[in-house]
């Protein structure tokens, strides 16, 4: 009896499908579509969430000519309505105000207008719609993310147009784009084969959001649906588990090493500083910060005077860091640390308090808020080497960033002069006293090095986390780990200490959690210490039991 | 010989004298106002705007004339973040500049901190910032949101518009994102949501690197059941979140974020672009549309000097205590501290989003609740107001332990945990 019900009700649903299809089909007149369209114009205007649902399908459905740039405006907050008379306009991408219907240029005052706002729920509605509406478009791109928006809100009525589109398709990635909407939209709201079907063609591409889609699928799936049918689904479901799987290793690995790039970033200036000199300087951080307010008042001078160029802003930011921390580390050498040279107490509480004063001349100076520095667009987006394993491009540019000013610090103690004097001076202060090398200025420029490299690593960090005065409070005391760990006075030791750092803390992190892993990794460290105060590396001969 | 130094010690005597009765005198004529907001350290970066509009506030009562026939004198002390300054900041407010009432706190912890001082010297303390309530006391004036205030209507509006099946709490690891999930997970299982739907996460203060979690929201979302995230993180680690958000491409449209501390302050330092559509449940927005809010914030940015600044939602929770203190004031005929609380229930006074907000009996206020969309520009958009004031409880009712208690100020009661079901007070 039961059986029969459901047996029934399957049947019921497949009967509506078909009706739904047919009932795109039927010829409709064209000009009762244009007023229903107008009418519909005429319910977004006033503002009602709830009547402008069904109003963009409507207007989607009728065909008219300003239903895909009126429909687009209002995804992005183009579409503006006049309050006095509920006229609406549109602006273009490029700011030009046009009538909403007629698409022609009007000199209305902008001030007048109000954005049409809307909600999430519609957000997802005008994806649809529109991914349903730009299939046809010139622009191979637009085809694309048209294909994506209905593979991310699979939109039944627009089954036939999608098809009709895959047949005329040349373009061979769009073609396989417009194939994935079209098995998402068979899997969500096809009979229950062509489900199966679209299934393992899904399982082809696995991602996050093919397991949702697959999941919900086979949730909707009534319970005496034919065996094969749920065996193909289920097994289309372990297919990308099992593949998420291992690219989830691959992607825990990635976030690894970028979190080591971000922690070399801000220790390898320590590592110049204590590590190289023996000075402990808890200002390190705010020569961090420095580098990050540099970033943000780069990128407000730029607005200002090159608004078109703010995309390559960061390359003038990292000079302009570079200098102002080095600037700064100069000064904090030449008038507080050179005077405190084998007093390490003194020097660690006077550079502390430096630190207390940089942090509120900041505060007070600039404001205690956040300010916003901007992503430049070749930075933000994802990466997707292989389907389902997405990199982000920030954390990307940051790696390489970090490695390349690196080797290039590398480079700078191994093979310059300034190098030379600084390793001579670290190994032996007198012997290079009396070989004629002026070690004041080599401390000084020591030290403005460090420091300067610092605020290189406040240029990338403001990328990814606040530029406020406490920035780099945050990141002192992992300095100070990363540079203890990898072996005081060893760049290269610095360096793997970074990367293993970041890559024990995020395999750690699933399994344990932040704030547990962050623990745990702390506890492992002094342990660690325990057993080889050295650190990874020990410098070797005399240096080493100076 | 021992002329001259007699007459200069007369003198200085004098002059001293002179000062100490000047003093007296100054102080006979004014109302002290003490500002308890931390103006250095990590807090500092919400705080400071919160002594900022309380120094407009007192500057306009002054205008005004002043209360009681004095001028209202503001008292800024920074306790710096640091929890324990906050409690000897606020002895010294009470003790030393005897002010008649304070403004200040913005973490539970600093509250926490600060309450035995104030019920020790009955001094008044007005609480500006959402919380997790489970308190009440007779000394302080809750003017922020209790969780049925700000996070429960927030989970309804998920389930009913967004449809949401599927929910992770993220917080920062501390005492009101703990107690507010606590709270939220006992709401939703009360609804029927099974708890491998609850997905509960929490990161240390100032966390900056969200790869792992995010890519495990992303995870936990492709369940095939609409998923949303609440979010109860706190200060700076709202920013690399987002942004890390936006760089994973995790959308509105597919899995909004709703945030119970994120304001327009705190999108200042944002490209909100690629945030449109998260969400975030508040008493009041800068956007809300009415002549009290234009004007309040016109007096703002006069008062600042910048017209790009922001209004949030603690700032309007300062502009309702301090005019609910005012009435009481008023009212009482004196600013004697018992005087004063007795006087403040009842009190209501016009908030910025065209109602009135009354301290009720346990010490919280009305509000109405709204939910906000982000928009490009950093403001939010209302999508959704409760319908009409609601008033904040100060002991949940989601949570054994909590829901048999009721707090009443009002003679003859005069409790802040009074058990319904023993009948007795302090009863748990």
């Amino acid at each position: 009896m039961r059986g029969n019900l459901k047996l029934g009700l399957a049947r019921m649903r497949l009967l509506l499908f078909l009706l739904a299809l047919f009932a795109t089909l039927l010829p409709r007149s064209a000009t009762a579509d244009a007023t229903a369209a107008r009418e519909a114009l005429a319910i977004l205007a006033g503002g009602n969430l709830d009547a402008m649902e069904p109003a963009i399908g409507t207007i989607a459905r009728s065909g008219v000519p300003w239903a895909e740039p009126v429909l687009g405006a209002l995804l992005e907050g183009r579409l503006l309505v006049r309050p006095s008379d509920r006229a609406v306009f549109l602006r273009t991408p490029d700011g030009v105000l046009l009538e909403a219907e007629s698409g022609a240029p009007t000199s209305v005052d902008a001030k007048s207008l109000r954005p049409i706002r809307i909600n999430n729920r519609l957000r997802r509605t005008l994806e649809g719609a529109l991914g349903a509406l730009t299939l046809g478009h010139g622009d191979p791109a637009v085809r694309l993310t048209a294909a994506e928006k209905l593979f991310a809100r699979p939109d039944p009525s627009a089954l036939d147009s999608l098809e009709a589109a895959l047949v005329r398709e040349t373009e061979p990635r769009v073609r396989e784009a417009f194939a994935r909407a079209r098995a998402a939209i068979l899997l969500e709201h096809g009979p229950p084969p062509a489900r199966a079907e679209a299934a393992l063609a899904l399982a082809a591409s696995p991602s996050p959001a093919v397991l949702g889609k697959l999941q919900a699928a086979r949730r909707a799936l009534p319970a005496d649906a034919a065996p094969e049918i749920v065996a193909a689904l289920e097994e289309a479901i372990a297919k990308v588990e099992r593949r998420l799987r291992l690219l989830e290793l691959a992607q825990t690995l990635f976030q690894g090493m970028s979190l080591g790039s971000v922690l070399l970033l801000a220790a390898i200036g320590l590592a110049v500083t204590f590590g190289v000199m023996g000075v402990i300087n808890m200002a390190h951080g705010e020569m961090v910060m420095l580098g990050a307010y540099a970033t943000w008042a780069v990128q407000q001078a730029m607005r200002a005077l090159l608004p078109g160029a703010l995309d390559w802003s960061l390359i003038f930011a990292v000079p302009a860091a570079f200098i102002l921390a080095a600037a700064a580390g100069w000064a904090i050498e030449r008038g507080v640390i050179s005077r405190l040279y084998g007093r390490p107490l003194e020097t660690l509480l006077a550079t502390f308090g430096i630190s207390l004063v940089l942090q509120q001349a900041v505060r007070l100076g600039i404001g205690a808020t956040n300010r916003e520095v901007v992503t430049p667009s070749w930075m933000s987006g994802l990466w997707e080497p292989v389907p389902g394993l997405a990199l982000t491009t920030n954390r990307i540019v940051i790696v390489l960033f970090a490695i390349a000013v690196f080797l290039l610090l590398v480079a700078l103690v191994r093979g310059t002069r300034l190098g030379l004097e600084i390793r001579a001076v670290t190994q032996n202060r007198r012997m290079a006293e009396t070989m004629g090398i002026r070690t004041p200025r080599v401390d000084a420029l020591t030290f403005a090095l460090g420091s300067g490299i610092a605020g290189i690593g406040g240029v990338a960090l403001a990328q990814i986390d606040n530029v406020s005065p406490n920035l780099g409070q945050a990141y002192i005391v992992d300095s100070f780990i990363v540079v203890v760990f990898g072996g005081v006075g060893n760049l290269w030791g610095t360096f793997l200490g970074a990367m293993t750092l970041g890559l024990v803390n995020k395999l750690l992190e699933p399994v344990a959690g932040a704030v547990l892993g962050k623990i745990i990794v702390l506890l492992a460290l002094i342990l660690f210490i325990q057993r080889r105060p050295q650190g990874l590396f020990a410098l070797r001969g005399r240096a080493a039991e100076a | 010989m021992s002329h001259f130094p007699l007459s200069r010690r007369w003198l200085l005597g004098g002059v001293a004298a002179l000062a100490l009765a000047s003093h007296a005198a100054l102080a006979a004529d004014t109302i002290k106002v003490g500002i308890l907001h931390s103006l250095s350290g990590t807090m500092a970066i919400s705080e400071t705007t919160l002594k900022d509009v309380m120094l407009m506030l007192i500057e306009e009562q002054n205008k005004k004339g002043g209360l009681l026939g004095k001028k209202l004198e503001p008292v800024v002390v920074d306790p710096a973040s640091n929890w324990p300054l906050f409690a000897e900041k606020a002895r010294e407010l009470l003790t030393k500049h005897k002010v008649a009432v304070v403004f200040g706190c913005w973490t539970s912890v600093s509250r926490k901190s600060v309450l035995p001082v104030f019920e020790e010297l009955n001094g008044i303390l007005f609480y500006p910032v959402q919380y997790e309530g489970e308190e009440s006391s007779r000394n302080v004036f809750y003017t922020g949101a209790a969780p049925n205030q700000q996070a429960i209507p927030a989970v309804e509006y998920l389930m009913q518009q967004e449809k949401v099946e599927r929910w992770a709490l993220i917080g920062t690891d501390y005492v009101y994102p703990r107690t507010t999930n606590k709270i939220l997970e006992a709401y939703l299982k009360s609804k029927g949501v099974k708890s491998e739907d609850i997905m509960i996460n929490y990161t240390p203060f100032g966390h900056s690197d969200w790869q792992t979690i995010v890519a495990e929201i992303k995870k936990f979302g492709s369940a095939g059941k609409k998923t949303a995230v609440i979010s109860t993180i706190n200060g700076d680690a709202n920013v690399p979140f987002y942004k890390e958000l936006a760089n994973q491409g995790i959308k509105a449209t597919d899995i909004p974020v709703i945030a119970f501390s994120v304001g327009e302050e705190e999108l200042a330092g944002l490209d909100t672009g690629p945030l449109v559509g998260h969400l975030a449940a508040w008493n009041y927005f800068m956007s809300v549309d009415t002549p009290e809010n234009k004007e309040f914030i016109q007096k703002w940015h006069a008062f600042i000097k910048d017209p790009k600044r922001v209004t949030n939602d603690p700032m309007e929770a300062h502009y309702i205590g301090f005019n609910m203190w005012v009435k009481a004031v008023e009212k009482a005929g004196t600013t004697d501290p018992d005087a004063v609380i007795d006087a403040m229930i009842g009190v209501a006074v016009p908030n910025l989003s065209g109602g009135y907000s009354a301290m009720m009996p346990n010490h919280h206020i009305t509000k109405p609740v709204l939910i906000g969309e982000i928009q490009a520009d950093g403001q939010f958009n209302i999508v959704w107001q409760s319908p009409g004031l609601i008033v904040g409880d100060e002991w949940s009712d989601y949570l054994e332990g909590s829901k048999d208690l009721i707090a009443d100020w009002r003679a003859p009661m005069r409790c802040g945990n009074f058990n319904v079901k023993t009948g007795k007070c302090g009863g748990n």
